[in-house]
C-alpha cells in the first residue's frame, strides 16, 4: 500500500495514483481540517505544508509526494491545537468569521512567518493570496503580525459617538 | 446539535442522533424530562439549560454562518440570565423539535441581517425569565422572598441572612416552576454583557481544524455523491449509461435526480466525481438553449423606457419638474448577474428509510431544510429531523431554496437506510447559484437656476427575486424588495433625500436565470445608482457632492448623521494626503438598509497606467444598539470584501443558455493585497434594532466609483470594474 508521512507518522493509503493529496488527508486519513474550495488551486482553503513549504494540496497528485516528504496540514500546526503563535493570535484577534478558509490562512501564514519571521506588508501581501468571502483580510493581517510581534497601528479604530440608549 | 464541543464529542453526538430515538433527542438537547432523570441538566426557559456543574446552556435558533449572531445572541441571553459567561456554551434546537414544541424557538431563519434584531426581544425575555426562576427556587428553598435575593454571574445570595446558591444547584427546583408570564428587560444603558467587545465562542475550533462543517461531516457507513445539473435552467436529464462507470473505483451507483440531474455514489467524494466527469451524460437543454447575455440585456434595456411599470415610491409631478429644469442630467446604470460563492460548496447528508429521513447540512433555515427534507423524502415533516451545522458561508445562497437538500434526499431514498453526503463541486456550486438578480437603471434630475435638485425620476428594470420564489408576496405585478433602499419611509430601508418631486418605478423582467437573496440583496445596486448618480448631478452642477446631498436630508437626520461622521473623519473639503507620491482622492455613499443607517467615504488612487488602488475606507453604522461592536467592525470590514469582490470583479454572464463562469479562475475575488484599510465608527443612537451583516456592503462600491470619478474623470457605470480601463 502506498505510504504518506503526514503530520510524524507514515500512514497507508488506498487512493489512486491521479487522485489529489487534498481528498486523500480528508477521505482515506480523516484529516478533515484541510478544506475543499475550488480544485483548480485558486482559493488556498486546502494548504498543507510539504517539507515545510505551503503547497495546495487540490492539485497535487499523490502520487508525486513522496513517502519521504513530510506533510504537514493544520491538524498538526501545533500539540494542543492552540500554542502556534499564529493560534494565539487568531483567538486573541477573533480572525475568523465563518472559518471555511482559516485552516489555509493559517498554513499559509506558518509558511511565511517560517521563511521571514519579521515580515513587512509587502511580504504578507505575496504570500496571503488565499480567497476568503466573509472578509477577514484585515484580521488576517493583523493577525500574522500579532503572532511576528510587530508593533502595529490600531487597524480598526472604533468610536462610539454615543452610548446605546434604549 | 451542539456547536461547540469538539470533533470527537460532536462525532459522539451525530451518530447518537441518527439512531433518531427520543434518547437520542434528548442526548443532543437534554430535555427536562430525561435532564432530571439522568440528574444531569434542566431546562429552565426554551432558551436556558443549567447544569449541576454551572454551565449554562444557550439555545441558538438562527445560524452561525461567520457574521457572529452565535456569540451576539447568547450575550443577550446571558445578559439578562445574569449568569457567569466564562460557564456559557451554546446549542442548536433542532427544526423537528421547533415544530414538536409548537414553534417555541420561534423562526430559525437566518437572512436579511435579522439574526439578532428580530428575536432579540424574545431571546432575552427567555434569560429574564430563567433568572426569575433560579432566583424564586433558591428563595423559596430559604423561606425568603425573592426580591430580598440578589444574582450575579450565576451565584444567587440573601444577603439578610448571609446565604448562597449557585444555578447548578437550584436548577432542578426552578425547571418545576411556572414561568413568569411577563417581565422587564434591562435598559441597554445597563448592560454588562451586551455591548461589550467579548470574544466570538466559535472561534477556537475554527483554528485548527476541529470545527466540523457539512462537508467533513462523517457518519458510519456512510457513502459519497457528486452531482451534475443540466447545465441550462431548466432544461432535463435525457439519457446516461451508467455502465461506463460502474466499473470504476468505489462507485456504488448511478441516479438519475429528479428530471435534471444525475449522481454518482462511490466511497469516497473523489471517486464519485471522476467517476461522474467520465460519464458524459446527454442533455436535454430545453427552451432557454439558445439565450445570450446580450438578449438579457437589450430585454432589461426595453423596460428602461417602456410605458407599463409599476410605483415604488412616488410624490409630486415628476414630469412636469422635469420639464421645467433650467438643467437636466440623465444616466443609464446596469448591474450584473453574481454567485454568492459561499467557500464550502453545497452539502447535505441524508439518511432515509420508509419511515424516517434524517439530514445534517449548512443552512440558513433549519425549518426551510425540514420542509424541504419532507417534500423529497415523501414522509411528514414529523417523521423527518434536520441537524444544523456551522455553515462555511451563507450570503444568502443557503436559505430561501433548499436545492442540494432536495438531492440529497433524492439520492439517499435510492439507498435505503444508508447515510449518503452530496457534496457540490465549485463548478456545480458557480453554475447551479440563485444568483444575484440583474437589473437596470435609468436615472434622470432636474435642477433649478440655483443648482437644486427639484426632482429626480428613477426607472428600474430587471429581475424580482419574489416572482421567483415568493410569488405570492407579489401583489398587482409589485416586488416590494425591489425598491430597498428607496422606500419611502419606515424602518427597513428608506431613502435618505427629500427631492420636491420624485418617481421611482419598476418595469419587471425576468430571464430563466434564477435569481436570489445575495448579501445586501438590492440595496447593493440601488445605492450604486443612486449615490454614484448624485455624484454625477453634483459634478455636472459644479457642486460639492457632500453638499448637494446635505441639502436634501433635513428631514433624514439618522442618514445624515452617519454620512457626517464619515466626512468628519476623513476632513472632506480638505485635500487628501499624498500617499508615496500618488493624489489620493475621494467618494461618498450613505444608504439605510436592514433596519440600519450606513455611509462610507473612500480613498483612492489612480495611476496613469489606470492601476486601481484602495487605500482606505472609513465607513459608519448606526444600527441602533450594538451587541458586540468588535463583531460589527468585523462584519463592516466584511462588508467590503464582499462589496468591493462584486464591483471589482463579480460578473456571472449566459451563453447558449448556460452559466460561463465556472469557477475562481473566471469568477475571481478580491485578496488579501487588495484590501484596503477600514475604520470603522460604530454609531448606536438607540432606540431601535438595526441588522448589521448586510447594509454596508451597498456603499462599498459606490464610494470607490465615485471617488475613481474624482480621480479620472470616469464615470463607471456598469459593472464589474474589471471591464473598464482607467488609464488616463
Amino acid at each position: 500500500m502506498p505510504q504518506l508521512h503526514v503530520n510524524g507518522r507514515l500512514q497507508q493509503h488506498d487512493a489512486e495514483p491521479d487522485t489529489p493529496l487534498l481528498w486523500v488527508l480528508r477521505e482515506q486519513l480523516g484529516l478533515t481540517g484541510t478544506k475543499y474550495g475550488c480544485g483548480v488551486a485558486q482559493c488556498g482553503a486546502c494548504t498543507v505544508h510539504l517539507d515545510g513549504a505551503p503547497v495546495r494540496s487540490c492539485m497535487l497528485p499523490v502520487s508525486a509526494v513522496q513517502p519521504a516528504q513530510k506533510i504537514t496540514t493544520i491538524e498538526a500546526l501545533s500539540a494542543d491545537g492552540l500554542s502556534h503563535a499564529l493560534q494565539k493570535a487568531w483567538v486573541a484577534l477573533d480572525v475568523p468569521q465563518c472559518g471555511y478558509c482559516q485552516s489555509g490562512m493559517l498554513m499559509a501564514a506558518a509558511a511565511l512567518l517560517r521563511d521571514k519571521p519579521k515580515p513587512s506588508d509587502a511580504d504578507i501581501d505575496e504570500a496571503m493570496t488565499n480567497i476568503c468571502r466573509c472578509g477577514t483580510y484585515n484580521r488576517v493581517r493583523a493577525g500574522i503580525k500579532q503572532a511576528a510581534g510587530i508593533e502595529q497601528a490600531a487597524s480598526t479604530a472604533v468610536i462610539h459617538l454615543t452610548r446605546s440608549r434604549a | 446539535m451542539i456547536s461547540t464541543v469538539n470533533r470527537r464529542q460532536f462525532l459522539g453526538t451525530a451518530v447518537a442522533a441518527s439512531a433518531a430515538s427520543a434518547a437520542a433527542g434528548a442526548f443532543v438537547l437534554g430535555f427536562p424530562t430525561q435532564a432530571a432523570a439522568q440528574g444531569a441538566a434542566a431546562e429552565i426557559t426554551a432558551w436556558v439549560v443549567v447544569k449541576p456543574d454551572e454551565t449554562v446552556l444557550i439555545r441558538i435558533a438562527r445560524s452561525e454562518m461567520g457574521q457572529g449572531t452565535l456569540t451576539g445572541l447568547a450575550q443577550l441571553v446571558a445578559e439578562e440570565l445574569a449568569c457567569d459567561w466564562t460557564r456559557v456554551t451554546t446549542e442548536y434546537p433542532t427544526p423537528g423539535q421547533n415544530l414538536a414544541r409548537a414553534r417555541v424557538w420561534g423562526n430559525f431563519s437566518t437572512g436579511g441581517s435579522r439574526g439578532i434584531r428580530e428575536s432579540q426581544q424574545y431571546v432575552r425575555e427567555g434569560g429574564a425569565r430563567a433568572r426569575l426562576m433560579l432566583v424564586q427556587a433558591a428563595a423559596d428553598g430559604w423561606g425568603v422572598p425573592a426580591a430580598d435575593c440578589q444574582v450575579a454571574k450565576g451565584v444567587i445570595t440573601h444577603p439578610a441572612s448571609n446565604r448562597r446558591t449557585t444555578y447548578g444547584a437550584v436548577a432542578g427546583a426552578a425547571a418545576k416552576l411556572e414561568p413568569p408570564k411577563t417581565v422587564a428587560l434591562k435598559d441597554p444603558k445597563d448592560w454588562n454583557l451586551a455591548g461589550q467587545r467579548l470574544a466570538r465562542l466559535d472561534t477556537v475550533d475554527k483554528v485548527n481544524g476541529r470545527q466540523v462543517y457539512g462537508a467533513d461531516l462523517k457518519l458510519p457507513g456512510m457513502l459519497h455523491a457528486a452531482i451534475a445539473a443540466c447545465p441550462v435552467f431548466g432544461g432535463k436529464l435525457k439519457a446516461f449509461d451508467a455502465a461506463r462507470v460502474t466499473a470504476m473505483p468505489g462507485v456504488k451507483k448511478v441516479v438519475a435526480v429528479g428530471d435534471n440531474a444525475v449522481a454518482v455514489v462511490a466511497d469516497t467524494w473523489w471517486r464519485a466525481k471522476k467517476a461522474l466527469d467520465a460519464l458524459q451524460p446527454e442533455w436535454d437543454r430545453g427552451a432557454n438553449a439558445g439565450v445570450q447575455q446580450a438578449q438579457i440585456d437589450a430585454l432589461l434595456a426595453e423596460g428602461l423606457n417602456a410605458a407599463q411599470a409599476v410605483d415604488g415610491n412616488v410624490h409630486g409631478d415628476v414630469a412636469a419638474a422635469l420639464a421645467g429644469a433650467a438643467r437636466r442630467v440623465e444616466a443609464v446604470y446596469g448591474y450584473p448577474y453574481q454567485n454568492h460563492a459561499t467557500m464550502e460548496p453545497m452539502n447535505a447528508t441524508a439518511k432515509w428509510t420508509a419511515e424516517r429521513c434524517e439530514v445534517w447540512t449548512p443552512t440558513q433555515n433549519g425549518e426551510g431544510a425540514l420542509a424541504a427534507t419532507a417534500a423529497a423524502a415523501g414522509l411528514p415533516p414529523a417523521q423527518c429531523e434536520v441537524y444544523k451545522l456551522h455553515l462555511g458561508g451563507g450570503f444568502g445562497r443557503r436559505g430561501a431554496v433548499h436545492d442540494w437538500v432536495r438531492q440529497a434526499v433524492m439520492i439517499a431514498k435510492e439507498l435505503p437506510g444508508t447515510p449518503v453526503k452530496l457534496l457540490w463541486s465549485r463548478e456545480e456550486d458557480m453554475t447551479q447559484g440563485q444568483y444575484h438578480p440583474i437589473t437596470q437603471c435609468k436615472l434622470s434630475a432636474g435642477l433649478d437656476a440655483q443648482g437644486r435638485v427639484t426632482a429626480l425620476d428613477m426607472r428600474i428594470s430587471g429581475q424580482s427575486i419574489l416572482q421567483a420564489l415568493f410569488p405570492n408576496n407579489v401583489r398587482d405585478g409589485r416586488d416590494p424588495v425591489v425598491f430597498q433602499g428607496l422606500n419611502a419611509g419606515g424602518g427597513e430601508a428608506m431613502i435618505g433625500y427629500g427631492f420636491p418631486a420624485l418617481r421611482i418605478t419598476h418595469a419587471m423582467r425576468n430571464p430563466h436565470v434564477p435569481p436570489g437573496f445575495w448579501r445586501g440583496v438590492n440595496l447593493n445596486q440601488n445605492t450604486i445608482y443612486l449615490e454614484c448618480f448624485l455624484d454625477e448631478v453634483a459634478h455636472a452642477s459644479g457642486q460639492d457632492p457632500l453638499a448637494l446631498r446635505r441639502a436634501l436630508m433635513k428631514d433624514y437626520p439618522k442618514h445624515r448623521a452617519v454620512l457626517d461622521a464619515v466626512a468628519a473623519r476623513v476632513g472632506w473639503g480638505q485635500p487628501a494626503p499624498d500617499v508615496k507620491g500618488q493624489k489620493i482622492f475621494r467618494g461618498l455613499a450613505q444608504t439605510h438598509g436592514f433596519g440600519s443607517y450606513v455611509a462610507a467615504c473612500a480613498e483612492v488612487s489612480v495611476s496613469a497606467d489606470g492601476q486601481l488602488k484602495v487605500h482606505r475606507i472609513v465607513a459608519a453604522t448606526d444600527c441602533g444598539h450594538a451587541v458586540n461592536p468588535q463583531q460589527i467592525e468585523a462584519q463592516v470590514e466584511g462588508s467590503f470584501v464582499y462589496g468591493l469582490s462584486a464591483a471589482l470583479f463579480g460578473e456571472i454572464t449566459v451563453k447558449d443558455g448556460a452559466i460561463v463562469q465556472t469557477n475562481f479562475d473566471s469568477y475571481p475575488m478580491m485578496r488579501l493585497a487588495e484590501m484596503p484599510k477600514v475604520e470603522t465608527i460604530v454609531m448606536a443612537s438607540g432606540g431601535f434594532w438595526g441588522g448589521v451583516g448586510e447594509p454596508t456592503i451597498a456603499v462599498a462600491a459606490p464610494a470607490v466609483l465615485n471617488a475613481i470619478f474624482a480621480a479620472t474623470g470616469k464615470r463607471i457605470r456598469t459593472l464589474p470594474l474589471s471591464r473598464h480601463s482607467l488609464r488616463a
